[in-house]
């Protein structure tokens, strides 16, 4: 039999997480360059969207030391990595999918400034709706949490994704829609992450 | 059995499943905090798609010259006070291979345990030499190193008495979003990682092991550092011969 490692135990971020992975929001200025909560830059193709919400604990109390990182793809629907051999969908060079942000410290509001990505192939020939990853570390969670937030102004492509649909019970599929409002500068598509209790979202192991 | 060669193994795709025995449960009450911050529901197990098996790729030239410094990417016209160390290891995946170009970002207290942080109150003094964060890139065999202070043991709030065992907090991004990891790294001897609540998260003493780097004497850098080895395994990577395509195609 192949011999396996194991993968290395998981620990929680803690309180401080900001220091290492988004130091001015811990309070200082350290590294030439930040990763930060704004993937699109004026060259990026697509609509500009944001996505803005808060990450509430069992208590529906805010936690306001949270931090997420989101993955997604382009306008096209390809994602910035070799492994993603699509046909006929071209990378942009003005984009790379990724960013990280933190919650307020005072009202636990994050927020991404990205663009609407575009529908990814799923398994097996059946296209998984637009969505973005999101990936939640904070004190108290002790390994990373995944889940996915998918659009509400595309009903169809959601009522069809082959991973949401994989969600036995239909009624928690709603957590892990956002909502889209108009708003002066643009969309903005409001997703509040509930760790625990009533209207818990649902995260993968994926 | 085959009649004709089998199609080739793409490595590059899939991860194995997560064995959840290695790591902490999401509800671990002698860690307060995680009581209300863990998922009561079970985890929705998904086939990895493409959103999975992808991740964001950096560069070299996104880290600056002094990122893997900690010693002196924060100095202030003097040297951070404390025990000076290297620490390094390999990044490799469960099969063994080393995973390159991963982004490994750490974060750590002082000397005196408390942290460049607007929310840490503790009594430790700030050390105006020390900022206590770093990232580096593994190289093509996966090793990675940095220098920095032994960061110092403190007290928090979970019972009244509980210290935190002196450690280093580690992020890794390998080459799929399914291999993202946050851990923490404990030194060799340290009395308080038997009882640290946090540590003890993880029920598996083997895993706690795992998380333990050990002195390097090998890599002591004399009259200057002594040194710490800490190995990371991230999810590895399978071959898949005979499922549906990752892409979209079926075959």
């Amino acid at each position: 039999m192949t011999h396996l490692l194991r993968e290395t135990a998981s620990q929680t971020a803690g309180p401080y997480v900001h220091i290492g992975l988004a130091p001015r929001a811990a309070g200082f200025d350290i590294f030439e360059r930040d990763f930060g909560p704004v993937l699109a830059t004026p060259g990026t193709r697509g609509e500009r969207i944001a996505i803005e919400g808060r990450v509430l604990d069992g208590s529906g109390t805010p936690v306001r030391d949270v931090l997420l990182e989101l993955w997604q793809a382009n306008a096209e629907g390809r994602y910035a990595h070799p492994a993603d051999r699509q046909p006929g969908k071209a990378l942009d060079p003005a984009f790379r999918g990724w960013g990280r942000a933190c919650s307020d410290f005072d009202t636990g509001v994050w927020r991404f400034e990205t663009i609407k990505p575009g529908a990814v192939a799923g398994r097996g020939g059946v296209a998984m709706a637009p969505h973005v990853n999101l990936w939640i570390v904070a004190r108290g969670i002790n390994i990373g949490l995944h889940t996915r937030m998918y659009f509400d102004d595309e009903p169809a492509a959601n009522a069809a994704d082959p991973v949401l649909n994989l969600i036995e019970w239909e009624v928690r599929r709603a957590t892990l829609v956002g909502r889209r409002e108009s708003r002066e500068g643009g969309p903005v598509y409001r997703f509040d992450i509930r760790l625990q209790g009533e209207g818990e979202t649902v995260f993968f192991d994926a | 059995m085959f009649q004709t060669a089998p199609p080739p193994a793409r490595p590059d795709d899939e991860y194995l499943m997560r064995d959840t025995t290695a790591h902490p449960p999401a509800f671990a009450p002698g860690y307060k905090t995680s009581v209300l911050r863990s998922p009561r529901n079970a985890l929705i197990s998904i086939p990895q798609t493409l959103s999975e098996v992808t991740a964001p790729i950096f560069r070299a030239d996104e880290l600056g010259p002094l990122d893997a410094d900690l010693i002196l990417n924060y100095a202030r016209g003097g040297m951070p006070v404390g025990e000076r160390i290297v620490v390094h290891g390999f990044v490799r995946d469960q099969l063994g291979r080393p995973v390159p170009g991963a982004l490994v970002e750490v974060w750590q207290a002082n000397a005196s345990g408390r942290y460049r942080h607007k929310k840490d109150q503790y009594l430790g003094a700030l050390d105006p030499n020390f900022g206590g964060c770093g990232r580096i890139l593994t190289g093509p065999d996966g090793h990675y190193a940095f220098r920095t202070i032994k960061p110092g043991p403190y007290p928090w709030r979970n019972r009244i008495n509980d210290w935190r065992p002196s450690h280093i907090h580690f992020a890794l991004s390998g080459t799929g979003w399914a291999q993202r990891l946050i851990t923490q790294m404990y030194f060799e001897g340290d009395p308080l990682i038997a009882t640290c609540p946090i540590v003890r998260t993880i029920p598996d003493d083997e895993q706690v092991r795992g998380l333990v780097a050990q002195q390097d004497v090998a890599h002591f850098v004399p009259l200057d550092s002594r040194a710490y080895r800490f190995d990371i395994v991230l999810r590895g990577q399978r071959a898949t011969w005979f499922e549906n395509d990752l892409q979209g195609q079926t075959r």
